[in-house]
């Protein structure tokens, strides 16, 4: 365990230069260039924001300003999970010639998938940060726990891609499975609703590790109150679980990588 | 630190051959089915075969050392346990020190990646750091010779250049072990060049290398000792001139096994110099080669033709007895037929196959084909390369000081010039 984590801190250079890699790639490839990172935020701040209005419309209750920067807010994140883990999943698989050639602790490609995809996060961020600015949104000591919820979901999304990429490996299929837990996931997660609209019965969808984390930062982005202690205490623990397991999981796994491709 | 770089200990690693299931769809089913045939189990253990059995050997810091063998007998399996991407299944296993392998030049290269870009991922694959690469670039460009190429994406670039560039990182690397496939015979002769004198400069410095390889002039030319493998047993280790000499006679028997069911079979093939039978010699000494028949049918139109092939398989010389001018023979079943060749081995110094064919005329069939027969070993104090030996002598070199007499043009041998390098 040591020895592996010691060899891990020896090859950080190598995830940094991948995680660039995967960025440069993607930013020269394509014509719009940074415009690529934000593209599917915008879709899916713009479809969260179309449900909000139909739902405002059917309850007969006014859409407000908290409201849209609440599902903005949450948005983001979501496309962050959804890139890294989609990233994560095929970064073995898609690097075989890597995987089967030469020696380096492997987890650096899911981890660098999740670097990847926090480059775009940051870029998504700046532009929201302008929206937020635009729509006059007011702020409170309770931002600080931004960096925390971030990190968590850092934390989730690294231990999935573990998981998701050593699976994909063994096993072709698992990446269509996760292709399709990542379409309709959205719906299970309080992306475009909040967990309140539910009732009572809402508390329940917080089970899901994602909801404490997005409910979280709206809660102190949109609506400047504290997140949720407990739940976001359940969502931590949830992610360190995951992130250790999938860890060991995956070390577990990585000396078959190279005759299983 | 002990004097032992690489250290095999009793190293076995299986594979499972057959079905494996690589997607749920059919592992699912797989399993349930399992569940009521319990007997299933025990045939797929009996799926598994064995790539390497029983390899033990170690190899000393700064040695070179080469693994040879045919197509399937494990060298790939073994460079795999070398660079710690498989673990074997049974068996110890150290290695001291860096490792680095010139495996698959530019399996890290990305195609939409400069030149430039792709050195510092190539390098950070290979384990160095961004420092370190910093630090060598100019080496690595310099070597590669594709300065005014380094900030193309590679996509651009000619396989030629995809390897140069491939082994001007990777031989930067600077290890304690490196662990060298058959990366040495890419690009064109200048190119080869170069990286026989980067290995040797390697090796100089004070590295252990592992080549694992079929070119035998590789082997040969660079290690001091070698390993021999068989499907996956270790057949024989020593001194790499005798393991390839064995080697390169192993077919031996199976062709004598084999010829007893042809109508015309070559049994015999000697090679011997005045005082007798012999295997090497110095460059331009003359060489006899006995070759000995025996018909089993009636042949009529038959001719044997004697090959002198180098170690890449390539026939470097063949002539026959029917070109020689001595016509065709023909043989009744029982005949026992005989000939000498007599050669003059005007050959550069390196390691040569015999090889010998009878041919039909009438039906144009080779009856027999023994290749290689035997091995001769060519030896030259001189340093000459390529095929023949011309016996060189460089009878005159002059320099003219410009400082004396304006007009002169060079030094004593026309320079090469150094675009005819750089086109290939």
């Amino acid at each position: 365990m040591k020895e592996s984590l010691n060899e891990l801190y020896k090859y950080r250079e190598l995830l940094y230069t991948l995680a660039q890699r995967d960025i440069k790639v993607r930013y020269k490839q394509s014509v719009m260039g940074f415009l690529w990172a934000i593209l599917m935020p915008v879709l899916i701040v713009m479809a969260g924001m179309l449900v909000r209005y139909a739902y405002a419309i059917a309850s007969g209750k006014p859409l407000d300003r908290a409201d849209i920067v609440g599902v903005a807010v949450k948005s983001v994140p979501w496309a962050f999970l959804v890139s890294s883990v989609r990233f994560g999943c095929n970064s073995l698989v898609g690097n075989s010639n890597l995987v089967t050639k030469i020696y380096f602790p492997k987890e650096i490609f899911p981890m660098a998938a999740v670097l990847a995809s926090l480059f775009d996060f940051v870029v998504a961020s700046a532009a929201l940060l302008i929206l937020l600015v635009a729509l006059r949104t007011s702020w409170s000591i309770y931002l600080l726990w931004t960096p925390a919820l971030l990190l968590n979901l850092v934390f989730l999304a690294a231990g999935i891609g573990m998981v998701v990429s050593a699976a994909s490996l063994f096993f072709r299929d698992v990446k269509y499975i996760v292709e399709v837990v990542l379409t309709f996931g959205i719906f299970f997660t309080p992306v475009f609703y909040d967990v309140g609209m539910l009732g009572n019965k809402g508390k329940w969808l917080l089970l899901n590790p994602v909801a404490p984390i997005l409910e979280g930062l709206s809660a102190c982005i949109a609506h400047q109150r504290p997140p949720q202690l407990v739940w976001i205490a359940y969502s931590l623990g949830f992610a360190t679980v995951v992130f250790l397991g999938g860890y060991f999981f995956f070390k577990h796994l990585e000396p078959a990588f190279a005759e299983s491709i | 630190m002990s004097d032992t770089a690489v250290r095999m200990d009793q190293v076995y690693k299986k594979f499972r051959k057959g079905e494996v299931y690589n997607s749920l769809r059919d592992l699912i089913p797989a399993l349930t089915g399992r569940m009521f045939r319990q007997q299933e189990l025990s045939a797929s253990d009996k799926r598994e075969f064995w790539a390497l059995q029983d390899i033990s050997f170690e190899v000393k810091r700064g040695q070179a050392f080469g693994i040879i063998g045919p197509n399937g007998a494990g060298k790939s399996t073994m460079l795999k346990l070398l660079s710690r991407i498989m673990k074997p299944t049974r068996g110890s296993f150290n290695l001291e020190g860096r490792c680095s392998a010139l495996i698959e030049l530019g399996a890290g290269f990305h195609p939409d990646l400069t030149g430039r870009e792709n050195i510092f991922l190539y390098g950070a694959i290979l384990g160095m750091t961004k420092r370190e690469i910093a630090a060598r670039f100019d080496d690595m460009v310099d070597f590669s010779g594709l300065a005014e190429f380094i900030d193309t994406p590679v996509k651009r670039y000619s396989s030629g250049m995809y390897t140069r560039l491939g082994f001007a990182v990777a031989s930067h690397v600077n290890p304690d072990v490196l662990l060298v496939d058959e990366v040495l015979s890419v690009g064109d002769q200048a190119f080869q060049n170069q990286c026989v004198a980067r290995m040797k400069e390697v090796i100089r410095n004070g590295a252990t290398v592992l080549f694992v390889s079929h070119n035998l002039k590789t082997i040969s030319e660079f290690c001091t000792r070698c390993l021999m493998l068989e499907r996956g047993r270790a057949v024989m280790t020593g001194p790499a001139n005798e393991v390839i000499s064995t080697y390169l006679k192993g077919p031996s028997t199976a062709h004598l096994a084999e010829a007893s069911s042809k109508p015309v079979a070559i049994s015999k093939v000697r090679v011997r110099n005045q005082r007798g039978e012999c295997s090497r010699f110095e460059s331009g000494e003359t060489a006899w080669i006995d070759i000995e028949l025996t018909a089993r049918e009636r042949s009529p139109k038959l001719s044997v033709t004697v090959y002198l092939v180098d170690n890449e398989g390539q026939f470097i010389f063949h002539s026959s007895t029917q070109r020689l001018g001595l016509g065709t023979f023909t043989l009744e079943p029982g005949d026992t037929f005989e000939c000498t060749f007599e050669l003059k081995l005007n050959l550069v110094s390196g390691l040569y196959g015999v090889a010998v064919t009878v041919y039909r005329y009438d039906i144009q069939t080779a009856y027999d084909r023994w290749d290689p027969a035997t091995t001769i070993h060519v030896s030259w104090d001189e340093d000459v390369r390529g095929f023949a030996n011309c016996f060189p002598k460089v009878i005159r070199q002059e320099i003219h000081k410009a400082s004396e007499a304006s007009s002169v043009a060079g030094e004593g041998a026309p320079p090469v010039p150094q675009d005819v390098k750089r086109a290939g």
